[in-house]
């Protein structure tokens, strides 16, 4: 799973396949971690439907 | 008395009733459990499996929810890459019959592990050309995609959607679902293939092993796809079960019929795909390691040539031809026969890509191998089933699932028209 | 490493079926020798553990003609399509459980590496991978027969024979302390081949001309003609291997003079063996 393993080998079957895994997960996590920062500043800029601020 | 938490403008059955339904299926729940635990506790002895069937039911069980789960991916992908927006309105049913099964069928490889505590490894210590490492990775990975779907949805029942946070959290996830949804694909794409690749590099096995595309067997694409083809008819079946259990209409008919002609063009050309793979392998493949494609249905008290006859013809060609004509997909009656035959003929795939791989006999001296399920087995594999129900019930009754529920139970109920 | 490389050995085993008596010396052997475990209910085989099994084959015909022949069956230790290790179980283990010793030719089983999920014992068309469907037991007392060569295993993962690794090691061991570059082929014997009454079974080096495993196998180094993915076919006319058609390439070899039996290490067509039997054991087939 990571280098240090030690099956792990430089080859390109583990650069193609761990790419793949960690390019897909920085996505979610990035998309993630977008959606929640911006929720926060929304909330706290007070804009939407809430109903906290009028 | 939880009106409160119920959509608003949406009419539900009173709270015993609900409690009362939630308790009758929670009991089968906690029976699975129990065997659950057993076999936790002590240990894969608890089944009927044994050294001639290291895959056995649960396997089966597994691949068949990921096949008919592959309805939420694709009509993901559908919705949010191909902007075919009528499908925003069973998108997110799609999902959590889709969180559903891939939260099963993570479940049931917990239990089938021999050492489950060690199932870690499968990640740290992973060989990365074996198919099931794929599919344990692109599994884990479309689960937390999932997931991710999944939450707008939640957020959105009326109390949470109070809270602002929670409000803009679902608004902006809303946003960014393509990007999600796109990933998810391509996840999907993956795990699915690579459970059919499991069965289809086995070169040991005659009747799993295919030839294939670079490092893919033609069992990797015709999962795939199978998966894309058949997981909308799951995804309509209990729409429309649900339909039935509720007594409303909600999803309207234009887009079930769309659904269910993609679903029927998928499945025709899947099933044209699957007959030119059956051939090419009874005729190339096999014949090439000496044996007769007899061999595989014959001599036995229960495989034969009608498991094949079923799967590709009565549950492949007919629902495939039933929803792609105009005139049956929108009878009512034969749309319901094609996506229950579809659901069926996707679960007889897996069954053989799984169970009658381990019976038959590969040594000229080896004999044929049956095997029947224990009762823990058995519990285990409906414990998923109870579960999706109280899922469904529970989302049913607090989350706005279906966004034309209002429109099409307003006023006076509308009389059933299906 | 490779098999250039002086020290890579090929470990292998040949079975003469025509001496075997089916007395499962073999079996008996190979179960004290490497720490298999019993249940207590052993009349269910099917999940009972027997790394080494004696099969009983028959000629299918009636009396007076009825010929049965005992055949044992270890792990193959397939060297996978075209050799490269990529052997059934190998390629398709998710954890790197189970290896393919380049150095040696032995599959290797890592029991605190494998989590159970099975997938290997699916792969391999032989059943020579078992479960531990069962927590090991062993009788009040026997535990001290135990040997410490070879760890015990815990329920819920696979097992398979070995060709008595650990019996190489020593050997290994020995040689390294003796001040010797490599091992003699007395000096690593599996405990069935030593255990077999009737010299049966021929252990040692299929890359050593030397050693008698190579003598009666006379292993062909190059691809079969006909299916590339064959390595290693005997040139005897008397051996064969089991599904040797698959590709799987076993290290383990059979002989026996008497046809039907070699016809029943693989799968034919109708009318198929006769075609090809007269170069079997120089050509490969399908
Ligand atoms: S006989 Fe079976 S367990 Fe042994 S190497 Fe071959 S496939 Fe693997
Ligand atoms: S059962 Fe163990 S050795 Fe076999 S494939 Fe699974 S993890 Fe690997």
């Amino acid at each position: 799973m990571f280098p240090f393993n030690f099956e792990w080998v430089w080859d390109m079957a583990h650069v193609i396949f761990f790419g793949g895994f960690w390019y897909a997960i920085s996505i979610l996590g990035a998309g993630l971690t977008y959606c929640i920062l911006k929720a926060a500043y929304d909330t706290f800029k007070g804009g939407g439907e809430s109903h906290h601020h009028h | 008395m939880d009106s409160a938490l119920i959509p608003e403008g949406a009419k539900r059955c009173a709270f015993p009733k609900f409690a009362l339904g939630i308790a009758i299926v929670g009991a089968v729940v906690l029976w699975g459990v129990y065997a659950m635990g057993l076999i936790w506790w002590k240990g894969l002895n608890q089944t009927n499996m044994n050294d001639n069937y290291g895959f056995a039911l649960w396997i089966w069980a597994d691949l068949a929810v990921i096949a008919v789960g592959g309805g939420a991916f694709f009509t993901g992908l559908l919705k949010y890459i191909f902007k075919v927006d009528e499908l925003k309105n069973i998108i997110n049913f799609a999902v959590i019959i889709g969180f559903i099964c891939y939260s099963s069928a993570l479940l049931i490889l917990a239990i089938d592990i021999g050492q489950p505590l060690r199932g870690w490894f499968i990640f740290w210590h992973a060989n990365v050309h074996s198919m099931l490492t794929e599919v344990a990775f692109c599994l884990s990975c479309y689960f937390a995609v999932l997931t991710i779907e999944f939450i707008p949805n939640i957020l959105e029942n009326r109390q949470a959607n109070k809270v602002p946070f929670f409000h803009h959290l679902a608004h902006n996830m809303h946003g960014v679902m393509a990007v999600f949804a796109a990933t998810g694909a391509f996840l999907s794409f993956f795990h699915q293939g690579s459970l059919g690749g499991v069965a289809g590099v086995m070169y040991g096995r005659p009747f799993a092993v295919r030839e294939g595309l670079l490092i893919w067997p033609w069992t990797f694409f015709l999962f795939t796809w199978s998966a894309a083809a058949f997981g909308p008819c799951f995804t309509l079946l209990v729409t429309k079960i649900t339909e039935a259990v509720t007594g409303k209409k909600l999803v309207k008919d234009n887009v079930v019929h769309l659904l269910a002609k993609i679903s029927g063009w998928m499945i025709t050309t899947y099933i044209i795909a699957k007959i030119i793979d059956t051939i090419y392998w009874a005729t190339v493949t096999v014949p090439g390691l000496g044996l007769d494609i007899d061999h595989f249905y014959s001599n036995n008290a229960f495989y034969g040539y009608w498991i094949l006859f079923t799967e590709i013809i009565i549950c492949g060609v007919i629902p495939g031809l039933l929803l792609i004509m105009k005139s049956t997909r929108e009878n009512p009656t034969l749309r319901l026969l094609a996506i229950i035959l579809g659901v069926i003929g996707v679960c007889l795939n897996r069954w053989v890509m799984v169970l009658q791989i381990m019976a038959i006999p590969v040594m000229s001296f080896d004999t044929w191998a049956l095997y029947i399920p224990s009762w823990q087995e058995v519990a285990t594999t409906v414990l998923p089933v109870a579960y999706g129900i109280i899922l469904i019930a529970v989302t049913y009754r607090y989350l706005p699932v279906f966004p034309q529920e209002k429109e099409l139970n307003a006023v006076q109920p509308v009389t059933e028209t299906e | 490493m490779n098999k250039n490389d002086k020290k890579a050995h090929k470990f292998g085993m040949v079975i003469d079926l025509d001496k075997c008596t089916g007395c499962g010396s073999c079996m008996v052997s190979c179960m004290s020798e490497n720490n298999v475990p019993f249940k207590e209910d052993e009349s269910n085989k099917k999940d009972s553990i027997t790394w080494m099994r004696v099969y009983k084959l028959t000629n299918g015909k009636s009396f007076p003609e009825t010929e049965i022949v005992y055949l044992p069956r270890p792990c193959q230790h397939c060297g996978g399509k075209g050799d490269h290790g990529h052997s059934p179980c190998v390629s398709v283990c998710p954890a790197t459980a189970t290896d393919y010793g380049y150095d040696t030719g032995i599959v290797s089983q890592i029991y605190t590496r494998c989590f159970g999920c099975r997938y290997c014992m699916g792969a391999c068309p032989y059943h020579a991978r078992y479960f531990n469907w069962w927590d090991p037991k062993w009788p009040e007392g026997m535990e001290k027969y135990l040997s410490p060569d070879v760890s015990p295993r815990m329920r819920g993962v696979v097992e398979k024979c070995s060709f008595c690794y650990h019996r190489y090691q020593a050997a290994k061991d020995k040689a390294y302390y003796d001040g010797r570059e490599d091992i003699e082929e007395n000096e690593y014997q599996t405990a069935c081949t030593t255990a077999c009454p009737a010299g049966a079974i021929v252990f040692g080096d299929l890359y050593n001309p030397a050693h008698r495993v190579h003598e009666i196998v006379k292993p062909d180094p190059h691809p079969a003609s006909i299916n590339s993915t064959v390595v290693g076919k005997s040139r005897n006319p008397n051996v064969f291997r089991l599904l040797e058609r698959l590709g799987t390439n076993p290290k383990v070899y059979y002989l026996s003079e008497r046809e039907w039996v070699r016809k029943a290490g693989d799968n034919y067509l109708a009318g198929e063996w006769d075609k090809i039997k007269n170069h079997h054991g120089s050509e490969s087939h399908g």
